[in-house]
């Protein structure tokens, strides 16, 4: 890695997160811009981001919102879409978990995808104290959680200058694509994501977007029954 | 249009709940494990749930009144395909615009 010969882990997590600018900065835009069309101001599209601070669940609200969905389903449906963090939370707590409970705030409030993932690569990958992690961590929230707040803000003043008959309805579905595809590490998991979109299509018919929830936990099943059974026929004399 | 009140109501239920699933280990279980069937399922939230999502938006598209479309069609698909193969999302996202938007353009 380049960040090798760093000594300050604050700055070793800044430079590990720049490259994931190209990923904040134009969904961050996206959202501000689909936000605006939506009809949210400047200032609502912005406390958005700040709020929530997780680029799917707010898509997810915001077509859920947009689509007149129940008020219920629009937060348990995003919130779904957020039960990963809950994930990452158990997986950072043997690394972070004794800090003072005001840190642990901080770090869960800023705890997505890129921040955790980066951290628990490198808290695997070297030795460090916990309040070295805890810089570093902080060290990957500046160019990727900081920024996100800023590209929401500039693509909602931008949205009611960007035309609506361009395809835009379908920025939202592209997006999710493109964030599933990095997803399909092992067998479990393309099981879990074909088991997910087949039950929710057929369960589509459901009032209040239930299908989502139906298809997504039928995924999870699915996943977890595929891990298990591939655990088994890798080890199988274990088993017995 | 969103009425405001609503807006406001998930924005707030949104952050607080996204901020408690966050906390939830970090702050609450410390360093007790949790059962293995659990993280199991768990492991598989994202994997299950954006799918999920996303199947119906692809298939039955808004802008068409739900009706398939070859166009968005393509378009999914070049995206996660380019998302599986190179595991990257921005050239992923950059496949399906420029997919979507030469589609709609040819088909006018």
């Amino acid at each position: 890695m380049t960040t090798r010969g760093v000594k300050s882990p604050y700055l070793r997590g800044v430079i590990d997160g720049l490259p994931f600018l190209a990923v904040i900065a134009p969904f961050g835009l996206l959202f501000g811009v689909i936000s605006a069309e939506a009809g949210l101001s400047v200032l609502d599209a912005v406390a958005f981001s700040v709020a929530v601070i997780a680029g799917a669940a707010q898509f997810t609200a915001l077509h859920l919102m947009t689509d007149h969905a129940p008020t219920i389903v629009v937060l348990v449906s995003a919130l779904a879409v957020n039960l990963r963090m809950a994930m990452y939370s158990a997986s950072i707590t043997p690394h972070l978990g004794h800090l003072p409970v005001w840190k642990r705030a901080l770090t869960a409030y800023f705890l997505v995808d890129q921040t955790y993932a980066l951290s628990s690569l490198e808290f695997e990958r070297r030795e460090m104290g916990v309040g070295e992690k805890f810089s570093y961590f902080l060290g990957t929230v500046t160019p990727i959680c900081l920024p996100w707040y800023l590209f929401t803000l500039a693509g909602a003043w931008a949205g009611a200058a960007i035309p609506t008959d361009m395809g835009l309805d379908f920025a939202v579905p592209v997006a999710f694509l493109a964030m599933i595809g990095p997803m399909l590490r092992t067998p479990a998991h393309i099981a879990a994501a074909l088991v997910a979109a087949g039950v929710s299509l057929a369960f589509a018919w459901l009032p209040y977007n239930l299908g989502l929830i139906v298809g997504g936990i039928a995924g999870m099943m699915t996943g977890a029954q595929v891990e298990l059974v591939i655990e088994r026929r890798a080890a199988p004399e274990e088993a017995a | 249009m969103i009425d405001t009140g609503t807006l406001w109501l998930v924005i707030v239920g949104l952050g607080i709940g996204s901020f408690a699933l966050r906390f939830a280990f970090l702050g609450l279980v410390g360093d007790r494990p949790l059962p293995p069937w659990l993280l199991r399922h768990l492991r598989y939230t994202a994997a299950a749930i954006l799918p999920a999502l996303v199947a119906p938006l692809v298939l039955w598209p808004s802008a068409t009144d739900g009706e398939p479309d070859p166009v968005r069609l393509a378009a999914a698909a070049a995206t996660l395909a380019m998302a599986y193969l190179t595991k990257n999302v921005l050239a992923a996202m950059v496949a399906g615009a420029v997919v979507l938007t030469t589609g709609l353009y040819i088909v006018g």
